[in-house]
């Protein structure tokens, strides 16, 4: 059902707290809160970077987003899961696990990432007894024929699942419609990211960031309305531009970067005009046709119609970096920060050509890594603010 | 002032089969020198869920990164080149495989000194590894050659689905087969396949029974150092040959008479002869160190009896062999059921059954810093298996080929605390 009309769209400081307050919320209330709100309501929560949400919402369930523990969570029992070099967002998700926070979760999808994220699928299982567990694999072929058949039938086997746990069918008409829901939710993400690339000043990454952190909570019309409410305050706002370079951030599309790294590229001089942030919600660039088969048109959408990115086979040598110059020519970026965090093996494989594509567009690039935890941002503000100086200084 | 060592180093034992083993990758390694000169054409493809006797259809002579990687690590020369690597922009996180293969490719030269050739086509066999599909892309940079990506779902809940097996199939059918057929000129013929997994499938029953005489006491073979060796043919650039069929009979015949004869295990020191603590390992060994770490066992009379390393190329010991009858699905079946491929549960499931079926004192994980399809959830692993069992286990963190991850006395000071911890456990229950 959709939100009821508001009088007068909520202030910039009221839809920030609420995002704040959404993001720190590490026990999960307002999922908790959903639940309870209508005896029965179930939620499902998904790693990155992609699952197909409209199947979750077809179910009448709420998806929600596991984006590891950032630097507020103590992490306790996870570090006892884990050898000394790994990533630190599944040490934070098991701690988030063992210690309850995830108990409002009916069950979990662990997307095609890496090997971390897809041995997290049977650590799971194995930890959460009677909970759904999924590990949701997605084809590194990108033909109809190929890869979309063996698609669709993995989207089956979801929908069924979903529809068993819930205890109802999940028809066409339901995902249609999930999809028509869905395709709302893109054009609002799309329409922020364009008001930030177009007038950066008035739309801060830190604050993008926290809008769209709020999606992996919210249900999705809520969020919609959300931006929505963002858009029109950051339009009102009167934000004088700073004489700042445009860069695109890449590489922080699973483990999260503290809001304090974020902040700290931003002080440094930095518009951040595109970035990798929560995938999910812009996976699928286009929308996605309301008629006909409605697996059919998800899986086509992801086959021809996804974003590039580090954890996808390229499969033509001479695409590769494509999508990311793209992204840089297109936001009339200056240069590109590659974030990644420690032990990210899709990011940091990646990142060499990726590198080498940018070399080749004389595209200018700064790299660092971080951890969700890491407490030392001024290193990273110092990196930050000599790259763009270099790029004021020796690109004009 | 130095002083040198008139003692000569002592003899390393190895027997015929071993001899054998080396001959025929050193015969690999000669074909792909010359493989420009007799105008073959070359394909570079990884180890799990290879495809050897399809390419073998295609008369394609078989390059494999990671042997490249871990010849170097055994031969000393890869801690070097991961530096290279690191030197131009692979960072220290990521694995040490991949870095040892691209350091090896800017210095010219492969493992056995004479260069590699450019391949002719890259057969990314996407494998239980996610690295692999980065590894392959960064390969790919270097060569202007066809590519071919074959990629193989994982095992999410423990089992192949007729969905995952008519995808792999169906890559096979339009994809990998026509650009092979198109690179080589060879057309496909199925039966020349099915000849081959013929050949395939024997010498899997001869290594299975190799395998799996680990169970007698005391062990003949040890199944993870030496076991590295009795898996090279089958895992690589020889499974489906007359050669490597003779190879396991010979092995087998040599392992029977230790077994008739009540020996142990041959190490590099001579016959392993008194069998103190068996055990069963997860995770690959660290190859740069890879006979000070083997000492480090056989010299406390430890023998692994079963281990899962010697699975990352085929898990035949629960019964897959490669079928003629149904070639292609065979293929598919034998891609999908790596042991790298399979979820936890399944993987504790295996240990478990180790342990029981092989007498085991205990579990030992070698948990290596490059290879999270392996690590990822091996303490979890441990403890589910202690519980299961109620053998104790212990965890060792080492790399592949990346010397820097190796601490020896660390590692020795762990493993020797192990066996204590078993005898102490042993004596307990004698009383």
């Amino acid at each position: 059902m959709p939100p009821a009309p508001r009088l007068q769209p909520p202030s910039m400081t009221a839809v920030l707290d609420r995002c704040q307050a959404l993001f720190d919320d590490l026990a999960f209330s307002s999922v908790r809160a959903w639940k309870e709100a209508v005896p029965g309501r179930k939620a499902i929560g998904y790693m990155p970077i992609y699952v197909p949400l409209e199947i979750i919402h077809a179910a009448g369930m709420l998806p929600v987003g596991i984006l590891g523990g950032g630097d507020q969570l103590e992490v306790i029992h996870g570090d006892a899961y884990y050898q000394s070099y790994i990533c630190r967002i599944p040490r934070s998700t098991v701690e988030l696990g063992v210690t309850g926070r995830l108990d409002p979760l009916d069950g979990m999808l662990f997307p095609s990432i890496c090997d971390v994220i897809r041995n997290l699928s049977g650590m799971w299982r194995m930890m959460f007894e009677g909970k759904y567990v999924r590990y949701f694999d997605v084809p590194q072929n990108y033909q109809d024929s190929v890869g979309g058949s063996y698609y669709i039938r993995e989207l089956e086997t979801l929908r069924d699942d979903l529809a068993e746990l819930g205890g109802r069918a999940i028809t066409d008409d339901d995902l249609r419609e999930s999809i028509r829901v869905y395709n709302d939710h893109r054009k609002a993400v799309r329409a922020l990211y364009d008001f930030r690339a177009a007038r950066p000043w008035r739309a801060p990454t830190a604050e993008v960031y926290l809008v769209m952190r709020a999606a992996m909570v919210l249900t999705v019309e809520e969020h919609t309305a959300l931006i929505e409410d963002y858009l029109a305050a950051a339009a009102a706002e009167d934000r004088p531009p700073r004489d700042n370079c445009r860069v695109v951030l890449t590489g922080a599309f699973c483990e999260q970067p503290p809001l304090g790294v974020i902040k700290s590229i931003e002080m440094a001089g930095c518009y951040i005009v595109d970035d990798d942030f929560m995938l999910i919600t812009r996976w699928l660039l286009d929308e996605v046709p309301t008629d006909a088969d409605p697996l059919a048109n998800l899986s086509r959408a992801f086959l021809h119609h996804g974003c590039a990115t580090s954890a996808k086979f390229e499969p033509e040598k001479q695409d590769k970096g494509r999508f990311l110059i793209d992204s840089v020519r297109r936001n009339r970026a200056e240069g590109v920060i590659f974030v990644a965090p420690s032990f990210c093996d899709p990011a940091l494989l990646d990142r060499p050509m990726l590198q080498d594509a940018l070399t080749d567009q004389n595209i200018p690039y700064t790299a660092f890594k971080y951890a969700e935890n890491s407490g030392q941002t001024q290193p990273i503000r110092e990196q930050a603010g000599t790259f763009a100086d270099s790029i004021k200084l020796w690109s004009a | 002032m130095s002083v040198t060592s008139t003692t000569p180093p002592p003899v390393v034992q190895k027997e015929d089969s071993m001899l054998r083993q080396k001959a025929m990758i050193a015969a690999n390694y000669t074909a792909l020198s010359e493989a420009r000169d007799k105008g073959r054409k070359v394909v570079s493809t990884f180890v799990p869920g290879n495809l050897n006797e399809l390419l073998m259809c295609f008369d394609l002579v078989r390059n494999l990164p990671e042997i490249n990687a871990l010849q170097n690590g055994l031969r000393k020369k890869s801690g070097r080149y991961i530096v290279e690597a690191e030197r131009n922009g692979h960072s220290e996180d990521v694995c040490a495989y991949v870095k040892a293969d691209l350091g090896m490719m800017l210095s010219g030269t492969g493992p056995a000194g004479a260069p590699l050739p450019a391949p002719d086509v890259l057969l990314l066999s996407y494998t239980g590894c996610f690295t692999f599909m980065k590894w392959f892309e960064l390969v790919r940079q270097e060569y202007d050659c066809e590519t071919v990506m074959l990629h193989v779902p994982y095992q999410g809940d423990g089992t192949i689905t007729s969905n995952m097996r008519d995808y792999v199939v169906k890559q096979l059918k339009e994809d990998v087969i026509p650009t092979l057929e198109r690179v080589s000129g060879v057309k496909f013929d199925i039966d020349r396949l099915r000849g081959y997994l013929a050949e395939s499938a024997k010498a899997e029953d001869d290594l299975v029974w190799v395998l799996q005489s680990a169970r007698r006491r005391p062990s003949p073979i040890d199944a993870y150092f030496g076991g590295v060796y009795y898996i090279g043919p089958i895992f690589t650039a020889f499974r489906g040959t007359a050669e490597t069929s003779a190879y396991y009979a010979v092995l087998r015949e040599e392992v029977a008479d230790r077994l008739a004869a009540a020996k142990g295990p041959t190490t590099p020191e001579g016959e392993l002869a008194d069998e103190r603590y068996r055990l069963v390992v997860e995770g690959p060994p660290p190859w740069s160190n890879f006979r000070e770490f083997w000492k480090m066992f056989y010299d406390e009379g430890a023998v692994v009896v079963a281990s899962t390393y010697t699975k990352v190329g085929g898990l035949y010991d629960f019964g897959f062999r490669h079928d003629p009858e149904h070639p292609l699905e065979s293929l598919a079946d034998y891609c999908l059921g790596c042991y790298t491929n399979l979820d936890l549960p399944t993987r504790v499931d295996i240990l478990c059954r180790y342990l029981e079926d092989y007498d085991a004192d205990g579990l030992l994980i070698n948990s290596v810093k490059s290879c999270n399809s392996f690590s990822a959830g091996q303490l979890l692993m441990l403890r589910e298996v202690e519980a299961r069992t109620g053998r104790p286990g212990a965890f060792i963190e080492t790399d592949l080929v990346d010397p820097r991850y190796f601490s020896p006395a660390n590692v020795k000071n762990r493993l020797e605390s192990y066996f204590q911890m078993i005898a102490q456990k042993r004596g307990r229950a004698a009383h």
